[in-house]
């Protein structure tokens, strides 16, 4: 979706300034958020790609009014009332073997990549309602494929629960110039992580 | 009867926190354990002992540009938010920068948990399309035949920056290099 967390580009948010000595929480509850939503992101009832779409698919305004960490008990909210409270439960035990493992989502190839390293690409203007991992601000554009990061589920479609639909995953290399016209940096790069199907052979 | 802002959402987070515990969706000893994991045990000195042997081990270095996730590993060091790493290295020549601008991907398992800026609108928006003015913030002034790589992570791949090592290292042990090095630099918005 077009919304207001797709921000790379977008003029106006001011400097960037950083808190000295940053806690690693600002408030008691930030804490119990972060607990809540990997303990219950463990219980099975969605998945990443699920839960990033529950968060992100919201009015601009909304979006922009909230702090980080009440994104994320806004989107847990939603979550529970959409898919329900999980009965796999993470016990305390389990903890730290469950964050070791994490979530890989690299999985067995079941076709050729169709792009190789040195391909030039462009991207689709693709517009979905639904979630999608391509940023506005590279769509339409051209770019070169760096590297072959291998085979992974696909967050326009897992995010949707229906199936990982695994694809090829590659790093895509812009320059500077090209995304962001003769106001980009001409001496700089952006790569993105690029699925198959956002990419046509340029 | 007024509330602030955080108090209401303290209110709200205990409320669901208690909910789900009496219906026993959730172990509140997970919740600690998890909390503790990331306030005590994962964080930017995880990252700044894969960098450090970098520095000193050139067969390192290359298995870790070659493909990070397992050179990672070598080092104890594995999990969530951290499954598919890539390292980049910082050179006379070429600054990386790491940015999620759909987010706040970030490597967890080298680095923690992601700094409010980081997650921030000025950053996520301005990373991509001025990475200098971006430095420039951070009080760091390229020269201009330094060119910038940034890195948007906009997949499951996390990135980690591997920083150019300080000139008047020489001669330090793994452990006092490890200790110079910081999470901006391992981020991109710091030199060392």
């Amino acid at each position: 979706m077009n919304g207001a967390h797709d921000m790379g580009g977008v003029h106006g948010f001011g400097p960037v300034v950083a808190e000295v000595d940053e806690p690693l929480f600002h408030a008691e509850w930030e804490k119990r958020v972060l607990g809540l939503v990997l303990a219950l992101g463990a219980g099975g009832k969605w998945n990443i790609d699920i839960s990033r779409f529950a968060r992100e698919n919201r009015p601009p305004a909304e979006y922009l009014s909230l702090s980080y960490y009440e994104i994320w008990l806004a989107g847990l909210e939603r979550l529970l009332e959409e898919r329900g409270r999980p009965t796999r439960v993470l016990a305390a035990a389990d903890v730290p073997a469950t964050l070791a493992r994490g979530g890989p989502v690299d999985r067995e190839p079941t076709h050729e990549a169709r792009f190789a390293v040195g391909d030039a690409v462009v991207t689709k203007n693709l517009n979905p309602h639904g979630h999608t991992r391509l940023p506005r601000y590279a769509r339409g554009k051209h770019g070169v494929i760096e590297r072959v990061h291998g085979f992974h589920v696909f967050p326009d479609v897992n995010s949707t629960g229906t199936g990982e639909d695994p694809q090829w995953l590659y790093l895509v290399r812009f320059s500077g110039s090209e995304l962001f016209g003769p106001d980009g940096d001409p001496g700089s790069s952006v790569s993105i992580d690029a699925f198959e199907p956002y990419l046509e052979p340029a | 009867m007024t509330h602030s802002d955080l108090s209401d959402v303290q209110i709200r987070v205990r409320a669901l926190e208690s909910a789900l515990v009496a219906g026993g969706h959730v172990d509140p000893a997970a919740l600690d354990a998890l909390v503790e994991t990331y306030e005590h045990q994962v964080g930017p000195h995880n990252g700044a002992r894969v960098v450090a042997r970098a520095w000193v081990d050139p067969g390192y270095r290359e298995r870790l540009l070659a493909d990070a996730t397992p050179a990672i590993a070598e080092l104890g060091i594995r999990g969530r938010q951290g499954e598919h790493m890539v390292a980049v290295e910082n050179t006379p020549d070429v600054h990386n920068l790491v940015v999620c601008t759909l987010c706040s991907c970030y490597p967890w398992s080298v680095l923690g948990l992601p700094p409010v800026w980081y997650k921030s609108a000025p950053y996520r928006s301005r990373a991509v399309a001025d990475p200098r003015g971006v430095l420039t913030d951070f009080g760091v002034t390229l020269g201009a035949d330094v060119s910038v790589r940034v890195w948007d992570s906009t997949a499951e791949v996390r990135y980690l920056v591997i920083p150019q090592r300080p000139a008047d290292s020489e001669g330090m042990t793994e452990d006092e290099l490890a200790a110079r090095v910081t999470r901006d630099s391992m981020i991109g918005v710091g030199t060392l």
